[in-house]
């Protein structure tokens, strides 16, 4: 019997969380110190479970677990756990937010700062290990069933982290309009679930949601054209496909810093994840048939997402749409349908997931500080926050896709991928670049660079140990990942050459 | 005649009827605060009971008991200890009304119910079918209108009474038809006489109709629905919880044994009829609760959603579907329960049912909040919760059974469903007291809704996790159904 890392992963946060709650109401130090040691303990077995894949040249589902939850016909339902290279990186990536996203939410008592989550700690670390573990779930379930059932625990806390710690402003608004979309899209995909399940038992008599047996279960091209859509597109929304992205920037303006952090950095590869894990691995005949659709989505979402932020003036909008931008890339890299735009696509994923990270962090930071987002007002904050500004530089790079950084690694073999199909669309995307490069140029030179404006002026304090342990965090994967491309590539090509079969095959 | 399967097949009611005697006996000695005491020995007396029931009355293979009035099976078992369950929740959340707690006569109306309920979920002959109907309606009647003084309440026990009355009626008429055409009151010997084609689809179809009328008014499905918001308003709270759960958790037994058992000769008529009814209660109960703000009414228009969800297990028509009923029915009996619990502890400190005065809750008492969250994400169908479970298994039976459109329209609904409880939540979690003072007005729990609502949340968080059991229970109910 060998330690089922995978299902600790993903329960530890819900343990933690009931935990958490059942704290005195007053002893905030002791629940923001409860949410950082099962933080530091998820990070870890993360860390533990990519290295493990990563240095033993594991292709395939590894790490396997497999319990009958319930096994009454017709229902069938099983905690059926694994991770393959695809999913790897992702583990890891939610292991890295959840850390990072507790450090940034702290709190400093500091009246010139008041950081972090002053508000009822208590809950809010609760719900947010409501979220990590719902995401935890979906990227290492192997059971469709479970999937959904984890997708939708991480989609609800959502609405009360923003509704209760958002900007006031427009926090009821943008938590309403998420929720609402996010569970629209996930009951679209819910209804094709259930028919692939009792299509499943039409065609093979067996009954399971098991994944690993769907993808065998001989799907008719008729059904597969016909389901693809709703499925794909349902989870889609959460990767904020165009034209379904609408929710992604108001909720990410809304959001208290971590939970941005969680929502860009995670919740969108959760949408992006499920759309290829079930969408195209398990519908491979319907993604043939649609791909040139979703690849138009996902172009016109690249192109028009770097757009759209190049013209904001409210720093948490401007990277909320090139998030779109971003997650635009990814869809792009899974609609190619072949190897290098997979791959580029997986890269992708957690590349982004990192930076975006960084981005919101370092946003929280200047906002807490200046009380301002609009990038006008802003200015000269390398003076009071050098460490901060650093971080945010790299990540500009990184979003650039500078050869040296995981950008380059992920947006390379997308645009490789996507010219091998259709040259033109890669031509029309790699606009998308030089916008991408003139407004984060733009707005680090505004931000931290220009002189700073009177108001701002003497009383604002330098960030805190523990934003600058994220932001290190944060930046030493970019990094890493820039320069020895080979601790991720050859994982997620193993990953690739999974979905290859699939679609090869079928 | 009367043999131990016998006894065994009506042991539960034997046991309710003999708590309902000893509250009649000890009521008259008890003074002042001390007759809030009748609702422990309610509570405590069913609780037992369950235990003795599930110990030594389990059902063995199907059986026609005392001259085939009683069918004793999975489906009557299990429904059973699922009222009783209720009851005994019911109980507790009285102790504590006002006006209503310190009656022994409320506790025996519910037990006297109670009976009716249990019987309506095992009857195997109309006569005894129509009887237990009647049983458990007409305490509920006079529980609706308990508050004498109260206008409201007063208006709903009238207004629940002609609706009832009305209702049963229109059915009795077809149950009469059934027993003309088939000359047997025996529900199998009815289904053996219609299987042989004695009655013509014609007549079928009215007779389906005049039953669907009857029974649409117990569960509470649209167009039989309008007396359910007043009811339920005026009603007291927790008699209005158990309206909205236990009773129409039986009128749904009876809808099962009835249709699935009498009627599958003619299951293009009710089938097609039931999903148009289903649709057509989804869409107006929660397009109507959107602009509610008595919570209570909000509640009783989410019920009547909640009643056409349900019935798409029984559009489903097979053993699965009954079986995702009879699990709907738990999961929302323990939700819904739970919901109208914590309305009852809340407007019993504040006098309050308006949802806008539900600000701050979350401050005021923190568990409060996390219960009526895990109520109302119960209600929307958000996991980890039994609502979700539960949802999934109806809309998975309608899928089986090729109702795409039909479960179209409950996803539908279930967006319109999330959109007004999160609204409520908004008001628990996000705004607070006028002068942010929320510290200095506590709403403490007494001992009873104490036990009562952490029964009922752990209750919803258990069926929605490790719902095996359960659904193993139910699927047991639904195949006594074949």
């Amino acid at each position: 019997m060998t330690f089922p890392v995978l299902s600790v992963i993903t329960l530890l946060p819900f343990a933690a969380g009931i935990f958490i709650l059942m704290l005195p109401a007053n002893r905030k130090n002791e629940a923001r110190a409860a949410a950082l040691a099962t933080a530091v303990i998820d990070l870890l077995l993360s860390a533990w479970v990519y290295l493990q894949y990563l240095l033993q040249d594991m292709t395939g589902y590894q790490f396997i677990e497999k319990y009958t939850w319930i096994n009454i016909p017709p229902l069938n339902f099983a905690l059926h756990f694994g991770v393959d290279g695809m999913s790897a990186p992702l583990v890891l990536l939610t292991g890295i937010v959840m850390f990072t996203g507790v450090l940034i939410s702290w709190g400093d008592d500091d009246p010139h700062v008041m950081a972090g989550i002053q508000d009822r700690p208590r809950e809010f670390f609760a719900f947010l290990f409501l979220l990590a573990g719902g995401v935890f779930g979906v990227f290492v379930s192997l059971d469709l069933f479970m999937l959904f059932f984890f997708y939708e625990i991480a989609v609800f806390p959502m609405y009360l982290l923003i509704a209760i710690w958002g900007w006031v402003k427009t926090r009821e608004y943008a938590a309403m309009k998420l929720t609402l979309y996010l569970f629209v899209g996930s009951v679209v995909a819910l209804v094709g679930v259930l028919a692939m399940y009792w299509v499943q038992y039409q065609n093979t008599g067996a009954l399971s949601f098991d994944m690993l047996e769907m993808e065998n279960a001989g799907f008719s091209t008729a059904f597969q054209n016909l389901w693809f859509l709703p499925v794909f597109l349902g989870f889609a929304v959460l990767g904020g496909i165009w034209p379904f992205h609408n929710w992604s920037p108001d909720g990410h303006v809304a959001a208290p810093t971590a939970v941005s952090m969680f929502h860009a950095g995670v919740l969108m590869k959760l949408g992006a994840f499920a759309a290829l894990r079930v969408g195209v691995m398990l519908l491979p005949e319907g993604a043939k048939t649609w791909s040139p659709l979703i690849m138009t989505f996902a172009g016109i979402a690249v192109v028009y997402g770097a757009y759209i932020a190049f013209v904001q003036t409210d720093l948490k909008y401007m990277i909320g749409f090139s998030s779109v931008s971003h997650m635009g890339l990814v869809m792009l890299g899974i609609s190619t349908l072949n190897e290098t735009g997979l791959l580029g696509a997986g890269v992708q994923m957690f590349s982004h997931g990192v930076m975006t990270a960084l981005f919101f962090a370092v946003t929280g930071m200047i906002y807490d500080r200046s009380h301002t987002r609009m990038i006008p007002e802003l200015g000269g904050m390398v003076k009071v926050m050098p460490f901060a500004a650093i971080g945010f530089i790299i990540g500009g790079l990184v979003s650039m896709g500078m050869p040296g950084f995981s950008g380059f690694v992920a947006e390379f073999p997308i645009f490789m991928g996507v010219w091998r199909e259709q040259w033109l669309v890669a031509v029309i995307c790699s606009i998308s670049i030089v916008i991408t490069a003139a407004y984060i140029m733009m707005n680090i030179r505004k931000v931290f660079f220009s002189p700073m404006p009177e108001n701002l002026q003497g009383h604002m304090g330098d960030i805190t140990v523990m934003d600058k342990v994220a932001i290190s965090t944060l930046c030493l994967f970019m990094i890493a990942l820039g320069v020895f491309p080979s601790i991720m590539v050859p994982m997620i090509e193993s990953g690739v050459t999974y979905i290859m079969a699939l679609l090869g095959g079928a | 005649m009367f043999t131990t399967q016998t006894f065994a097949s009506i042991l539960p009611e034997i046991l309710i009827l003999a708590i309902g005697l000893l509250v009649l006996v000890f009521e008259p000695f008890w003074k002042g605060e001390q007759r809030r005491n009748a609702g422990w020995l309610t509570a405590g007396g069913l609780f037992v009971s369950m235990i003795i029931c599930l110990l030594a009355g389990r059902p063995g293979d199907p059986e026609m008991t005392l001259g085939g009035m009683i069918r004793f099976d999975w489906l009557g078992f299990f429904l059973k200890m699922l009222f009783m369950f209720a009851a005994a929740a019911t109980a507790l959340l009285l102790m504590d009304h006002d006006r209503a707690g310190k009656r022994g006569e409320a506790y025996l109306l519910l037990l006297a119910s109670l009976i009716g309920m249990n019987l309506m979920a095992s009857s195997a002959d109309l006569v005894m079918l129509y009887l237990s109907i009647e049983t458990a309606s007409i305490p509920l009647y006079v529980l609706s209108g308990f508050l004498l003084d109260d206008e409201r309440s007063t208006e709903a026990g009238f207004k629940y009474f002609l609706y009832g009355t009305l209702a049963s009626t229109i059915m009795l008429y077809g149950f009469s038809l059934l027993f003309g055409f088939s000359g047997t009151t025996d529900l199998y010997g009815i289904a053996g006489a219609l299987a042989s084609g004695k009655i013509p689809p014609l007549i079928g179809f009215g007779i389906v109709s005049l039953v669907v009328v009857g029974l649409g008014f117990k569960v509470s499905i649209v167009p039989f629905h309008f007396w359910a918001p007043d009811v339920y308003e005026g009603a007291p709270t927790p008699v209005a919880g158990f309206l909205s759960t236990a009773s129409k958790a039986a009128g749904f037994a009876v809808i099962l044994r009835l249709f699935f058992v009498v009627f599958p000769g003619f299951d293009q008529i009710w089938t097609m009829t039931f999903a148009v009814l289903s649709a057509v209660s989804m869409t107006v109960g929660n397009l109507l609760a959107l602009p509610q703000t008595n919570i209570k009414r909000l509640l009783a228009y989410s019920s009547i959603s909640h009643a056409g969800y349900a019935l798409i297990g029984v559009v489903g028509f097979s053993q699965f579907g009954a079986a995702s009923v009879v699990f709907y029915l738990a999961a929302y009996i323990a939700t819904n329960l739970l919901a109208f619990g914590i309305v009852m502890a809340y407007s019993r400190i504040t006098g309050i049912e308006d949802i806008r005065e539900y600000a701050g809750l979350s401050r005021r008492n923190p568990l409060l909040g996390l219960m009526m969250l895990a109520a109302f994400l119960s209600l929307a169908g958000m996991p980890p919760f039994g609502g979700f479970i539960a949802k999934i298994l109806v809309f998975a039976a309608g899928v089986q059974a090729n109702y795409i459109w039909l479960v179209v329209v409950g996803i539908i609904n279930s967006i319109i469903g999330l959109y007004y409880y999160l609204n409520v939540l908004k008001f628990v979690y996000l705004y607070r007291l006028p002068n942010e003072d929320e510290d200095r007005h506590p709403v403490p729990l007494t001992q009873p809704y104490m036990i009562a609502l952490v029964v009922l949340v752990l209750g919803v968080i258990l069926i929605g996790t490790i719902f095996a059991p359960f659904f193993n229970w139910s699927d047991a109910g639904a195949f006594n159904l074949f």
